[in-house]
């Protein structure tokens, strides 16, 4: 992933040599492709030395990860309800909606984390198994990361209430504590066990006194020497004045209490009454919040943020957020005590503790392997109107950039493009451009797929990438000599030039076969038939066939002839019309009436009179069939004898009149001006 | 990014482009051995090379596919002066099932008299059109009119650089406000210090292409040139690799203030100009968005560009090889990002979330 700032990222690829050529390369939607070369030396290089290898490049590795798909897909539906956010709502019923939202985020990871988890576990090889814990660890970063942003910048807990956010923050992500729980309870005599003493320190690191009290009391019972300062010990911890969630004291209240309770530990401090047991008394220190018997326990408090908290609790119960980032800064430099330096995470955490949202995107941004993180957080605090709150002069364009950024990563992967629609929607700058510019490169391997793409243009009235894909698909169809898709591409691109192209292509093909394909689609094309003159003309001429075949004769030789007068139907094809008309003059009834058969003759000779047409004879003997029809008085008469016409008009006159009419749809067909000998 | 692929070519002498069709699952290769092959990408995502063909006389420096709505077709040109039109043909032979496509030239355009530097098809809206330049210094557009009859190309504008030409692009910009343009960039390395980069427009009066604007700050041989996708902007970004990276942006001068008639004015400024090639730099490419440009240049490196929310401009990915000999035909590079070892470590907090439930 590129870095939304620092250095940049570098890929190294295997093989090339970079020291002595150059790399040519070219981008495609979702990869690139890169290749050794050399610039420098044109015409005549010397042969190059090994066969060059061809490199595809992908974007992001997490958008091809299985486990991540779930992640993705989950992620996207809680992206939409955000969206839908009422913009109305304010005060606690939107922030109460917000805090939700996070949450479902949350839990998405943490699902998915678990997941990673079990896969790790199983993993055949050990490499794999590395890989996939290393996702599992950054997972869990994640959560961190996400849980503390929802404490500070969500919830925006008071003083007091921050404080108690935080120890569940700390008992969420620190949970040694349970299993060595299950395992000293289990044991048959708990207070003998050996991480007996680490397991009540951890209790009362983590501010869970109740059970540390329930642990002291099973000591108490086990030594009956010691059950004395035990039961005060007890008293403390049982005593230690919190702030419950439904309580109704208020803060000055607590905070008298605790100082309280503060001095009567360091009483029993003074006095020396756990100088017997020095579990007792380091337990009693750290209820005191004292530094060093804290920093005493750096192994099980395990990090820096945990000692934080800690501190806090024993120290500092009603921390206001704005005095955070002291202790946290301290705590940081306490903890490490200048023997290590912070890594990624405590900087992104340090930076959440100092309310500098911006640096801690920044951070993640750097630090993580996808967008999927900052993009979904950096819109859900955008939802809490936190960016532009923060003169981040920038928030909105910051917001869109990074969903742009975890959009366009989707679009690379072949199914799960899907949900990076849904996100361009949601970029009110750049994200229609971006989706267009986009959606046009997915590949139209099926028909399905095809359809899936145009429906989403369709919905956004996407009207230049419709009539894009549906050129591309007409283009396809031809190629493959399909040519009924052809023309229902074309006449969805409403492409008149290529209906008009396809359309020839049918008549050709029914000039050389005698019959139609796509009868289906032909005759049912409705007002499309507008698209172009030549498609029309093909829709007529159809049902031209039509009339015929149901014996309305006189309709059909109407419209026969209105195709060749409106001049509709292209020169080409007259002659093919003229020998249609000629079954019509050789019914028993008058079809064409006077005025029609001159207009007939008026036809056959304008085509004459352009160009001179093949198949001399059979024009003078239309002409002779035409006049003799003319010369016919109403109701019957004389005809020129069938037998004296020429051989191929025979054979077409012969069709027309003797096949059986029904179906109409494979008479063999072949007009004489056509036929090539 | 990282490497997902690698894929042995098999051209028998240096490979000059590579190029990928429009959806990116097919690609094209040309090369110092006069062939150009065609690769394609299956189902399961590996790649084949369903065609290999000699297509010039010469090195064949640049292949390049139409837009798909004019079917499948590839442009190459060559330092056999000429350059040339492709088309696959969808065959009823065994060639299919063999796996193999058949590709048969529609033209040759031999209107060059000296090698045959660059080829460009046009933006698909102007039709089925191509661009060509040479050493000669003339930059010669093509159209085929019907586009089912690709052996029919008419040369429609020859426009005279001046200077021996390299590279060519076009403006990709659809929009109605903006006339036809192509820029051109020259690697003329004569001493006398020219501009190096001039942009022709079209212009519907007279029907020709005229010179808009000459970027006179370009001094230095130019080897490849490219116009941003225009993202529905106003103005044009246009990245050039000289002796470095340069991307200009081109705001169009309001018409009613220039003369009328005459080409588009343009307010030119430089955004960003990058020297970590150290030296030459010899291409220069955008993603399919605009939003990243791709150099590479005689540091050996693809080096990509970002502008960030803020608009600056900044290096944010490096591609460079290792130097090292290749041995097997599919790697898996990938960096393993680390937010440090201060991560709590799952196997506690699943422990305890379960444990804890």
């Amino acid at each position: 992933m590129e870095e939304l700032d620092g250095e940049p990222a570098v890929t190294v690829i295997p093989g090339v040599n970079s020291k002595k050529n150059q790399m040519c390369f070219d981008w495609g939607p979702g990869e690139m492709l890169v290749c050794e070369t050399s610039f420098s030396k044109k015409e005549k290089s010397e042969m190059v030395p090994s066969c060059p290898f061809i490199y595809i490049i992908r974007k992001d590795v997490d958008v091809y990860s299985q486990i991540l798909r779930k992640l993705f897909n989950e992620s996207h539906g809680i992206f939409l309800g955000l969206q839908r956010i009422d913009e109305e709502l304010t005060g606690k019923s939107r922030k109460s909606q917000l805090v939700r939202v996070s949450k479902n985020y949350r839990s998405v990871i943490r699902a998915c984390m678990e997941e990673m988890h079990q896969v790790a576990i199983a993993a055949k090889d050990p490499a794999s198994g590395r890989q996939f814990s290393s996702q599992v660890s950054i997972l869990s970063a994640m959560e961190l990361i996400w849980n503390l942003c929802e404490i500070l910048f969500i919830e925006v807990a008071p003083a007091g209430h921050l404080l108690l956010h935080l120890l569940d923050w700390v008992r969420l992500h620190v949970c040694e504590v349970d299993s060595l729980s299950a395992d000293v309870l289990g044991s048959e005599n708990p207070s003998n066990h050996d991480s007996f003493w680490n397991l009540v320190t951890i209790l009362v690191l983590q501010g869970r006194l109740d059970e540390a009290r329930q642990m002291l009391s099973k000591e108490a019972d086990a030594s009956p020497a010691s059950a004395g300062i035990c039961r005060i010990m007890g008293d403390l911890m049982r005593t230690m004045p919190i702030l419950s969630p439904g309580n109704t004291q208020t803060l000055t209240e607590l905070e008298l209490k605790w100082q309280h309770w503060h001095e009567e530990c360091e009483r029993y401090l003074q006095d020396s009454t756990f100088a017997t047991n020095p579990h007792l008394e380091s337990l009693l220190k750290i209820m005191l919040g004292d530094e060093a018997a804290l920093l005493e326990q750096k192994e099980l408090l395990s990090n820096w943020y945990h000692f934080l908290v800690t501190r806090l609790l024993y120290s500092n119960p009603t921390v206001k957020p704005i005095d955070l980032h002291y202790y946290a800064q301290s705590s940081l430099d306490l903890f490490l005590g200048g023997e290590s330096s912070p890594e990624p995470l405590d900087n992104i955490l340090l930076a959440a503790f100092e309310f500098d949202i911006h640096q801690v995107i920044k951070e993640c941004s750097i630090a993580l392997s996808n967008w999927w993180f900052v993009a979904h957080l950096t819109d859900l605090l955008d939802h809490c109107k936190l960016l532009q709150s923060h003169n981040l002069y920038f928030g909105s364009n910051m917001r869109e950039f990074l969903l742009l950024e975890y959009a366009s990563g989707l679009f690379a992967h072949p199914s799960l493009w899907q949900l990076g629609v849904d996100y361009f929607d949601y970029c009110p700058k750049l994200g229609r451009v971006s989706l267009e510019l986009h959606i046009e490169r997915i590949p139209l391997n099926t028909e399905q797929k095809a359809l899936k793409v145009l429906r989403i243009c369709e919905q956004r009235q996407m009207t230049e990438q419709v009539r894009s894909i549906c050129k591309i698909l007409a283009m396809k169809a031809v190629r493959n000599n399909r040519l009924g898709s052809a023309l229902s591409w074309s006449i969805r691109a409403k492409d008149a030039a290529f209906a008009t192209l396809v359309s020839d292509r049918f008549l050709r093909d029914y000039c050389e076969r005698g019959c139609f394909s796509d009868l289906d689609l032909i005759d049912n094309l409705g007002p499309a038939m507008m698209l172009s003159d030549r498609l029309t003309f093909l829709g007529k001429y159809r049902e031209f066939h039509h009339m015929y075949g149901e014996k309305r004769f006189a309709d059909a030789a109407s419209l026969l002839l209105s195709l060749m007068t409106s001049r509709i139907a292209p020169r080409s094809f007259w002659m093919t019309l003229l020998t249609d008309a000629l079954p019509l003059l050789e019914q028993k009834q008058v079809i064409f009436s006077a005025e029609q058969t001159y207009e007939l003759m008026q036809c056959l000779e304008d085509l004459t009179s352009r160009r001179p047409v093949r198949g001399e004879s059979d024009i003078q003997q239309l002409q002779v069939i035409f006049t003799s029809g003319l010369m016919v008085p109403h109701g019957g008469g004389k005809r020129l004898p069938l037998s004296q016409t020429s051989p191929s008009l025979q054979k077409h006159w012969l069709l027309w009149t003797h096949v059986p009419l029904f179906p109409l749809t494979c008479v063999i067909h072949t007009p004489p001006s056509f036929r090539r000998k | 990014m990282f490497v997902a692929r690698s894929i042995a070519a098999d051209h028998k002498d240096l490979i000059h482009d590579v190029s990928f069709d429009f959806h990116g699952r097919r690609m094209a290769t040309c090369s110092s051995d006069q062939s150009v092959k065609v690769w394609d990408k299956s189902e399961s995502g590996d790649w084949h090379c369903t065609a290999s063909w000699k297509t010039h006389s010469g090195s064949v420096w640049r292949v390049t596919w139409a837009h798909p709505e004019f079917g499948q077709v590839l442009a190459s040109c060559s330092f056999d002066r000429t350059a040339a039109v492709w088309e696959e043909i969808v065959g009823e032979s065994n060639d299919k099932l063999r796996g193999q496509s058949h590709w048969v030239k529609r033209t040759t355009l031999v209107d060059s008299r000296t090698s045959v530097t660059d080829v460009k098809f046009a933006p698909k809206h102007m039709g089925l059109m191509l661009a060509t330049c040479s050493a000669d210094g003339i930059v010669r557009i093509y159209e085929a009119p019907d586009v089912m009859n690709l052996s029919q190309w008419s040369l429609q504008h020859e426009i005279s650089c001046k200077l021996s030409c390299s590279c060519i692009s076009w403006n990709p910009s659809s929009s109605r406000a903006h006339s036809p343009m192509i820029a051109v960039g020259s690697d003329d390395s004569s001493p006398n210090a020219m501009a190096k980069v001039q942009i022709f427009e079209y212009n519907e009066n007279t029907r020709k292409y005229a010179k808009a604007e000459t970027l006179m700050t370009v001094t230095d041989p130019v080897h490849d040139i490219a116009f941003a996708p225009n993202l529905g902007r106003s103005f044009h970004i246009l990245a050039i690799a000289t002796k470095d990276v340069r991307i200009f942006t081109l705001k169009p001068v309001r018409k009613e203030l220039t003369s009328s008639g005459g080409p588009t004015k343009f307010e030119i400024h430089i955004v960003a100009q990058f020297d970590n090639h150290n030296s030459q730099v010899w291409r220069v490419s955008w993603n399919i968005t605009g939003t990243v440009l791709a150099s590479s240049g005689d540091d050996g490196c693809v080096r990509l560009w970002k502008a960030n929310y803020m608009d600056n401009w900044k290096c944010t990915g490096i591609l460079k090889g290792n130097g090292s000999p290749v041995n097997g035909s599919s790697q898996q590079g990938n960096s393993n990002p680390s937010l440090g070892s201060n991560i709590p470590s799952l196997q506690n907090s699943l422990n305890g979330s379960s444990a804890g439930s």
